[in-house]
């Protein structure tokens, strides 16, 4: 009796291929991510600090949003901006599912005292709301692009971390961790290689949603001055509406909080999908 | 185990954390090559200059003594003076709590009432196109930046339609009423989202469990079944995650005491960013710690009364 069976990725793709919200989400995220590697490029966008008209210009046939207080085309700079929200989504979430695996790893399948190290440490951190970490942290590293991308990402790896380890937890004494050790498997080989691949589904669904708390922070870190300078960014656009909206000048706001809401709908809408598809206790729940 | 041997020891499991909490916050200000004297006093500081802002900072201090000096400001709330008004921290840390309250306490109470009630509408209509729309919209609410909220209702309802007062503050009840009433509402329509969107699921995982199914069984209606039997169960995490957001409440909102200009904590953690104010954002870290650990307590022991199968693990 032969019976091929399909493996968790399978399936997860299967169902995120049958659900519509999921396609349309892969797809825009998709688009995104293209326009930020085509500004990155230069291929699009690269005029974006051009004068295109006066100052404020409403939005119109030529200027689709309007110009910004410069004479600077909106919609160019809403375009420009997608590179940095897909960087700062990317890095961040990147440099935070490093040290989050990485000690989530060590912590649950090491157990004992590493165990409580990493468990007190992650709990202190974390007991520390947020928004004032970045604060201290950014105020400490200086102002600028890196420091934004370091402080966003080195604060924000304890959810994942714990969620690592629980799952860690649960599977370092399964037949096929026992298995790999048997055949002369080392620690490392048997959390990166064996358990890894097999939790994988949580740094997964975790990653999608860092990335657009990522994406929001660099919004309130742009009002208070943290955020990017020199180039165009979201967060700096919406700041700028602070003194625009008085003036009529709404177009900055609209563009900025458009691009960003497309974005960010479409991840949140990835990692609902996303968790619904890989995570087997949900499977068959509302 | 007696309630109170539980009590005490989840006190005593505290000081380890919050010693850990100044460790991390020694380590951000004082071990990170970060020179507040040399941000207060400018590049032509001399040396002279640089060494006394450090003795009275306590920079000059061995590191180990410049770490129990953050411990102890912890307990004894004596984070010294601000650098841009030169006043006592601690005195202003008093006056905004007030202020702040009357922003965030009312906000928080009618999104969590309202967002209860509603996840049980929507727990009660689960599956059908009422149900599937209010996700949608709680997800397209949450998408938007909160900065985003909180510019546009500001210029629309104040500014443009002159509904509310567009900034300031005035002590005193009913006086502030006028002044919070525009920023509570803009609160609690960015609370909406997620806090509606949490307790469905968390109502819905427990409709699936057995006890509902006999519940059911016995013939109660759906909405004794939600009313007395879910509810009650959904309890422990929805008071997790109410009650982890209290400390935020004293810490006030950034972003609408801001742009209100209530002189609140949030307000005041706002304009010390501005200002590069250190001591005033390290109080503000170590305060807000503190209040986040003392709740988490408060809420391992409001678990013990709801349920009383905690106190045994």
């Amino acid at each position: 009796m032969e019976q091929t069976s399909k493996s968790l990725w399978q399936h997860a793709w299967d169902s995120l291929k049958r659900d519509k919200a999921a396609v349309f989400s892969m797809a825009v995220i998709a688009l995104y991510v293209l326009i930020a590697l085509l500004t990155l490029t230069g291929v699009i966008a690269s005029d974006w600090s051009k004068e295109v008209g006066g100052s404020y210009l409403p939005p119109s046939g030529e200027n689709f949003f309007g110009t910004d207080i410069f004479g600077r085309s909106v919609v160019l700079k809403t375009i420009k901006g997608v590179e940095m929200a897909i960087g700062i989504g990317i890095v961040t979430s990147l440099i935070s599912t490093v040290i989050g695996v990485t000690l989530g790893l060590t912590a649950g399948y090491f157990g004992g005292k590493v165990d409580e190290l990493i468990v007190w440490f992650y709990t202190s951190l974390s007991s520390i709301p947020y928004i004032m970490l970045l604060f201290a942290v950014i105020m400490v590293l200086g102002k600028g692009t890196t420091s934004l991308f370091l402080a966003l990402g080195i604060t924000s790896w304890p959810p994942l971390c714990r969620l690592v380890r629980g799952e860690v937890m649960r599977h370092k004494e399964r037949e096929y961790v026992q298995a790999a050790a048997a055949l002369g498997a080392g620690h490392r080989r048997r959390m990166f290689k064996h358990i890894l691949p097999n939790i994988f589904h949580i740094v997964i669904i975790q990653f999608s949603l860092r990335f657009q708390t990522a994406i929001k922070s660099e919004v309130i870190l742009s009002y208070l001055g943290l955020g990017v300078q020199g180039v165009p960014s979201w967060g700096t656009m919406i700041d700028d509406a602070k003194l625009e909206l008085a003036r009529g000048v709404w177009w900055q706001l609209g563009a900025a909080t458009l691009a960003m809401f497309v974005l960010v709908l479409a991840l949140n809408l990835l990692g609902d999908a996303l968790r619904d598809a890989l995570d087997p206790k949900l499977k068959g729940k509302a | 185990m007696n309630i109170w041997s539980y009590v005490v020891r989840r006190l005593l499991y505290t000081v380890p954390i919050i010693l850990g909490v100044c460790l991390i916050i020694f380590i951000i200000f004082n071990l990170s090559g970060y020179d507040p004297a040399q941000i207060l006093l400018g590049k032509h500081a001399t040396a002279k200059q640089i060494a006394e802002v450090r003795a009275e900072l306590g920079l000059d201090k061995p590191l180990i003594e410049q770490y129990f000096d953050i411990v102890k400001s912890a307990f004894t709330f004596d984070f010294g003076r601000s650098w841009a008004s030169k006043q006592d921290i601690i005195e202003m840390i008093k006056e905004g709590a007030v202020p702040s309250l009357t922003l965030t306490f009312p906000a928080f109470i009618i999104s969590t009432v309202i967002s209860i009630l509603l996840s049980l509408l929507v727990a009660f209509f689960r599956g059908t196109f009422l149900d599937k729309s209010v996700v949608i919209k709680c997800v397209g609410m949450m998408s938007i930046p909160s900065l985003a909220y909180i510019l546009f209702f500001q210029w629309f309802f104040a500014y443009k339609m002159g509904w509310f007062e567009i900034s300031g503050y005035e002590h005193g009840f009913p006086n502030f009423v006028p002044y919070v009433s525009l920023p509570i509402i803009i609160m609690v329509i960015i609370s909406l989202g997620p806090d509606l969107r949490y307790f469905r699921t968390v109502i819905l995982d427990d409709i699936y469990q057995d006890y509902v199914r006999t519940a059911r069984a016995k013939g109660l209606t759906e909405k004794v079944v939600l009313l007395k039997h879910v509810l009650k169960n959904s309890m422990i995490p929805i008071i997790t995650y109410v009650v982890i957001q209290l400390p935020f409440l004293i810490l006030g909102t950034l972003l609408l005491e801001s742009f209100f200009s209530i002189p609140g904590l949030g307000g005041l953690t706002v304009k010390a960013v501005f200002d590069n104010d250190f001591p005033v954002i390290k109080a503000m870290t170590i305060l807000s710690a503190m209040a986040y650990v003392v709740f988490t307590v408060i809420t391992d022991i409001l678990y013990t009364v709801v349920d009383p199968r905690v106190r045994l693990s």
